[in-house]
């Protein structure tokens, strides 16, 4: 089954927005190969001035509404293709609420209305022809609270490429659960155990399976919403550690609280302040030098 | 600097080690300033004070690496509090570093004491006030956080650097004349030496109030001196 994220390039609606990143927008577009194999290896340390990587994701302009309140305000952001990008900010910024809008989980919000313009390796992922389970197969999400499916550990992570047709056999959906698991770090501590229930796992346990849950779909991006706000400090080292590892295949956007937590692991980060963004840079830049008082107070702790 | 921080015992530390940094810079400006007055009065007992009081200076530098650290792990600074408290660390270093050549400066006034003076002292205490001026200058725009004056002290490196430059062939020229002058010339070529020296460190101090406050390195380029 090809997903229709993966298909071929259709051509794109053109961007209707008159900004002046169109253009970079559309480059990239034109140069990101749908069909290119995750590249393993790549995730060495991204210079600090590193030539603009190609984005995976864009965002332009996006606005967004909970029925009359303005949440977002006009985000233009680029999400770098196996690179992590942080997205801080006060509570109430804005910075969930714009990552859902990456895999479209607004949607099932009540109320929620949308402008603007989000691509994933060129193509509107508001498009009409867009179907949305396959998107988020192609953009996955780990929560701030580790949600494991009441199921044992391996059919946690059977169930997406069950739904997804994408095992052809027992042997094949077999290696996909290891390699996930493998891949989250966690086979080693459950491989004898792969019938009991996910949720008998630890907490830091629990967040790895549910990142090699995202992960046994292969998607382009994980979303990560505050994924080690309710783990200790050895789990949240090993999700941290994780990450790491994780860029070299994926391309990840992570919300955190922990501004510490988002100058390890993160080569973007993203400002938000009241729905806007209030500045974008590299994160060496972010936290050492910001460049405007906002981010500054908002860093330092000076914020009243 | 921007505004408070939300946990006010945080600015309290920034403001302790702030006022470390100062204390150790006015017993540095004070090392500097008696070991000149004993080399120019020729005043043993004053050299030996300078010697001694070197203990203290030290002291407070250990100081200011342990209140450093204590920020470091319990505030984890960011950003213009993380250049902060670096440079703390590293502008104490220079401190450190002037008051071990006031201390060498004392140690060169006994033994100049104890030899027929060479010459009336003119580049000396020239070379000594302008040294002086920029370590003053240097600590008040720390404390004053002023970039303007520590760039300002920062281009009167050129000029101490011409004086040595100077006096170093003024003393060859008298080492030349008589020999028996060479062993307090080659004192007084150590004393410049130190001097000079002590203007670097005004300097790499001036560097670090710039990339404290700005984030960035005060420009090298020669020709942007003047």
């Amino acid at each position: 089954m090809v997903s229709p994220m993966n298909a071929p390039q259709q051509t794109p609606r053109p961007a209707q927005t008159g900004s002046a990143q169109t253009s970079s927008a559309q480059t990239g577009l034109v140069q990101t190969g749908l069909a290119e194999p995750a590249r393993a290896g790549f995730g060495a340390p991204a210079p600090a001035a590193s030539p603009v990587p190609e984005p995976r994701m864009t965002a332009r302009n996006v606005n967004l509404w909970y029925g009359q309140k303005q949440a977002l305000f006009e985000v233009s952001l680029d999400i770098p293709k196996h690179q992590v990008t942080a997205l801080i900010g006060p509570s109430g910024c804005g910075k969930s609420t714009f990552l859902r809008c990456l895999n479209r989980m607004n949607d099932t919000i009540e109320g929620v209305r949308m402008e603007g313009d989000i691509r994933l390796d060129g193509r509107d992922i508001y498009d009409r022809s867009i179907d949305v389970v396959e998107l988020r197969q192609a953009v996955g999400m780990v929560f701030q609270k580790p949600n494991p499916f009441p199921k044992s550990i391996y059919d946690n992570i059977a169930y997406g490429p069950r739904i997804h047709g994408l095992a052809q056999d027992k042997a094949e959906l077999d290696e996909i659960v290891e390699n996930s698991l493998k891949g989250a770090g966690l086979w080693t501590e459950v491989q004898d155990r792969l019938d009991t229930p996910g949720n008998s796992l630890s907490g830091g346990q629990q967040q790895r399976l549910c990142i090699a849950r995202a992960i046994a779909v292969s998607p382009e991006v994980i979303l990560m919403d505050e994924p080690c706000s309710a783990l200790d400090p050895i789990a949240t080292a090993h999700i941290e550690e994780l990450i790491d590892a994780l860029r070299a295949n994926f391309t990840i956007a992570i919300v955190t609280h922990n501004m510490q937590q988002a100058a390890r692991v993160s080569q973007k980060t993203a400002f938000f302040h009241l729905g806007k963004l209030i500045e974008h840079d590299d994160t060496e830049q972010i936290f050492t030098n910001p460049r405007q008082s906002m981010t500054q107070d908002y860093i330092t702790g000076r914020f009243g | 600097m921007p505004k408070e921080h939300i946990v006010s015992a945080y600015d309290t530390d920034i403001e302790n080690l702030t006022r470390q940094i100062i204390e150790m810079g006015g017993l540095v400006e004070h090392q500097l300033a008696q070991c000149i007055k004993a080399l120019t009065l020729r005043d043993i007992d004053l050299a030996t004070r300078v010697m001694d009081g070197d203990d203290k200076v030290d002291q407070l530098e250990e100081e200011i690496d342990k209140a450093a650290i204590r920020i470091l792990a319990t505030r984890q600074p960011m950003a213009v509090d993380l250049r902060l408290v670096a440079m703390a660390l590293k502008i104490s270093n220079d401190l450190e570093r002037m008051a071990d050549y006031a201390t060498n400066i004392a140690r060169r006034a006994v033994s100049l004491a104890d030899t027929p003076p060479v010459k009336p002292l003119y580049t000396i205490p020239l070379m000594s006030e302008l040294a002086q001026s920029m370590v003053a200058d240097v600590l008040d725009a720390y404390a004053q956080r002023d970039t303007t004056k520590a760039v300002a002290a920062w281009h009167r490196d050129k000029q101490l650097d011409e004086m040595y430059t100077g006096l170093f062939r003024e003393l060859v020229t008298y080492m030349l004349e008589d020999p028996r002058n060479i062993t307090a010339c080659i004192d007084l070529m150590f004393c410049a030496k130190h001097l000079e020296r002590i203007g670097d460190h005004a300097c790499n101090i001036a560097e670090k109030i710039h990339y404290m406050m700005h984030g960035q390195r005060i420009n090298r380029m020669p020709q942007a001196a003047e």
